[in-house]
């Protein structure tokens, strides 16, 4: 038990709580029993105030062990277990997690927490879709859940913030796979109409896809962007079949960058290398699993690169027919010389059933922005009001700066969460800075 | 709880009713500031100030009564806004102080010994009890109004500035003494600024209004800079300030100041 300052991946709003390192449901039952305000953290990589608690305990779990996975890919792990962990032991047996974020470094509670989607989500829908059961130690007790048994509860968590209680094990379905290649097509654009009518027309005809889009050009080139789709390479697509786990980071970044070092000159400068220096046309190149799906893995601490002042990533999503939501939204990004690193667009499929998951069906888009320039709080709470007048909302795992009137206009069934989490949390103690900001604790 | 901009959604401003604390509010309150208690002497302009919060969007405040030539009451004062704020303390802002006429007062001991009171003992007993409840909390920020009149004291204004001085050169080791605590103290260093304050005054250079040292306070908030200079460039006017030689600075002061 130590106090300790923490805060989310993006650096920003800091806060100190006791940490408790918990080991069993028992342990953590008793922690809620005797501590009135409590969050369970995993790896901290949600960017915002989701997994910190001013003056409260955070839980971290050390239940993190990997089960064996059955012939049908079904596997029993501690929630406390990293994606890097678990994908450590099932590639070498042929099997992938069904939902990757674009990182590995998460915890298996936390893709739970925010109900965390992956490229393939206009397929595969999100990572609740493929959980089969878990247990869960609520302030009222300890309870196994699933779709079938108190799917009210099991459908909050999926997406809830950590807020309904400490997920301790989580049963899920594995994806087979037949070798550790991707084979990826990529295709650059020289603006976004033309990247998002390719999206449109093409994408379900790959698992994967995500277009990495430019928020600095203007006119013509206007969100230029680079699409990148693929499939899971068969024995047979390739020479030499190898299914090996990813490995970890060689390179790193070894202190804070100088505030201001991203800025809109050298992003311009990055965005335009980095575009230039993208295949116009290629196909069916084989790329490893952590290339493809987790490139910033490739550098830890890479969140120093933004320096001391931290930044923020806004990501969001609107309806199919909201599309033009989406050019609106790099045209005022694009203008307002607010610097911002490659965004990230992408289709999404059917929502699911939890009442706080964020997808819903049509696009997303992410951004990060370096906190610094003055006009970008009031340029950010200009996109809330269109992507929340467009029927769209904002992701909570990535969000750090959203006001509790636009979260409740943007989930509109916020009360039937707040309802089930009332039930197993009578007391309100399962809280969060994040929960307190948006009003999520209960009342 | 504040966001990641350092906007806060529950604020205590001591000394509301000074001009730059209400830029401030205003600002603070159109943007994530709900929750907000102003503290001050004179129920008419802490009324007013009131209204004012509310219009620019902040759903409660509340008003506390209080004398700053009192420190007894520091303590009382502060405990009774944060219960008015009935949660979590994101903001505390300090703008308590008294510039005085110093040609009137300098050989009056009591008066003398109220602007002291009124420019250093008050705040620094406040910032005690501040620290205390803050600290508990595990997070939340203090912003102190100090002025550049602390950096180099000068003759015209040596009782407010030395007086200022003591509470700037104190917050900086306090600010020092809260690494690891979740909490924060920022200093404002304002230079001439137009206000009911200073009305009548001759104006130095680089003189700014209230709504100026306002937006650099906000902007500030989202940096996390430690020293918030309003206009930005007097941190390096001050700088070249600061070593003049002696008679050279009287020269200089006496030329603003006449």
């Amino acid at each position: 038990m130590s106090r300790v300052t923490l805060s989310g991946w993006g650096r920003t709003s800091r806060s100190v709580a006791t940490v408790e390192d918990v080991s069993s449901e028992s342990e953590i039952a008793a922690v809620l029993s005797s501590s009135r305000a409590n969050i369970a953290r995993g790896l901290g990589r949600s960017y915002g105030d989701a997994a910190q608690l001013s003056g409260g305990t955070v839980l971290r779990s050390r239940m993190g062990d990997v089960g064996s996975i059955d012939d049908q890919g079904v596997v029993t792990v501690g929630a406390g277990a990293s994606l890097d962990e678990l994908l450590t032991v099932c590639i070498p047996q042929g099997w992938f997690l069904p939902v990757t974020p674009g990182t590995r470094q998460v915890t298996v509670g936390g893709a739970i927490a925010a109900d965390v989607h992956g490229k393939n989500h206009h397929v595969d829908g999100s990572f609740s879709r493929h959980v089969r059961e878990m247990r869960i130690v609520t302030p009222s007790g300890v309870a196994t859940i699933s779709p079938e048994r108190d799917g009210e509860l099991f459908w909050a968590t999926m997406g809830g913030m950590g807020l309904t209680g400490i997920v301790t094990t989580v049963t899920l379905a594995l994806l087979k796979i037949e070798t550790d290649q991707v084979l990826v097509d990529t295709q650059r654009f020289s603006n976004l109409d033309e990247v998002m009518s390719e999206m449109t027309g093409g994408d379900e005809n790959f698992r994967y896809s995500v277009a990495w889009v430019d928020c600095m050009t203007r006119g013509a080139n206007l969100g230029r962007a680079v699409l990148t789709r693929g499939e899971h390479a068969r024995a047979n697509d390739v020479e030499n079949v190898s299914l090996h786990a990813p490995a970890p980071a060689k390179l790193k970044v070894p202190f804070d960058a100088p505030n201001g070092l991203l800025n809109a000159v050298t992003v311009r400068a990055f965005n335009e290398a980095w575009f230039r220096s993208s295949p116009r046309m290629q196909l069916a190149k084989p790329e490893s699993i952590a290339s493809f799906f987790h490139p910033l893995d490739g550098i830890r601490d890479w969140n120093r690169l933004y320096g001391r002042r931290g930044f923020v990533q806004y990501q969001f999503c609107v309806p199919e027919s909201s599309s033009e939501t989406v050019r609106v939204a790099i045209e005022h990004l694009s203008s307002s010389r607010v610097a911002s690193f490659l965004a990230v667009l992408k289709r999404f499929g059917p929502s699911s059933p939890g009442p706080l998951s964020f997808p819903m069906p049509g696009w997303t888009l992410a951004l990060d922005l370096p906190i610094g320039p003055a006009s970008l709080p009031g340029l950010l709470d200009d996109l809330d009001e269109m992507v929340w007048s467009s029927g769209g909302r904002v992701y909570l795992a990535k969000d750090a700066r959203l006001s509790p009137e636009k979260m409740r206009a943007m989930y509109p069934r916020l009360d039937d969460f707040l309802e089930i989490k009332n039930r197993v949390d009578p007391e309100h103690v399962m809280t969060s800075d994040l929960a307190r900001r948006l009003d999520l604790v209960g009342a | 709880m504040e966001n990641a901009f350092g906007q806060p959604q529950s604020v205590v401003v001591l000394a509301g009713t000074s001009d730059i604390a209400r830029a401030i509010t205003k600002r603070l309150c159109a943007a994530r500031a709900h929750t907000v208690v102003l503290a001050g002497r004179n129920q008419q302009l802490l009324d007013e100030a009131r209204s004012e919060a509310l219009a620019y969007g902040a759903r409660q405040v509340d008003v506390v009564i209080f004398d700053a030539r009192d420190p007894s009451n520091a303590e009382r004062t502060v405990n009774e806004s944060f219960e008015k704020v009935r949660g979590t303390v994101d903001l505390v802002v300090i703008a308590v102080g008294l510039l005085g006429d110093q040609e009137h007062i300098e050989n009056d001991a009591a008066l003398v010994g109220d602007m002291v009171t009124v420019n250093f003992t008050w705040p620094v007993a406040a910032l005690a009890q501040i620290r205390n409840l803050l600290v508990r909390q595990g997070s939340g920020r203090i912003v102190v109004l100090s002025s550049v009149a602390a950096v180099r004291v000068r003759r015209a204004k040596y009782l407010y500035g030395g007086a200022k001085a003591g509470l700037d050169r104190l917050c900086i080791g306090l600010a020092d003494s809260l690494e690891g605590t979740g909490v924060s103290l920022q200093l404002v260093r304002p230079g001439h600024v137009r206000s009911k304050m200073t009305v009548g005054a001759k104006e130095p250079p680089f003189a700014t209004g209230v709504d100026d040292v306002a937006d650099d306070v906000l902007r500030g908030l989202a940096e996390r800079t430690p020293i918030i200079w309003s206009p930005p460039i007097l941190r390096y006017l001050f700088f070249v300030l600061r070593h003049l030689p002696a008679p050279l600075w009287r020269k200089v002061t006496n030329e603003v100041d006449r």
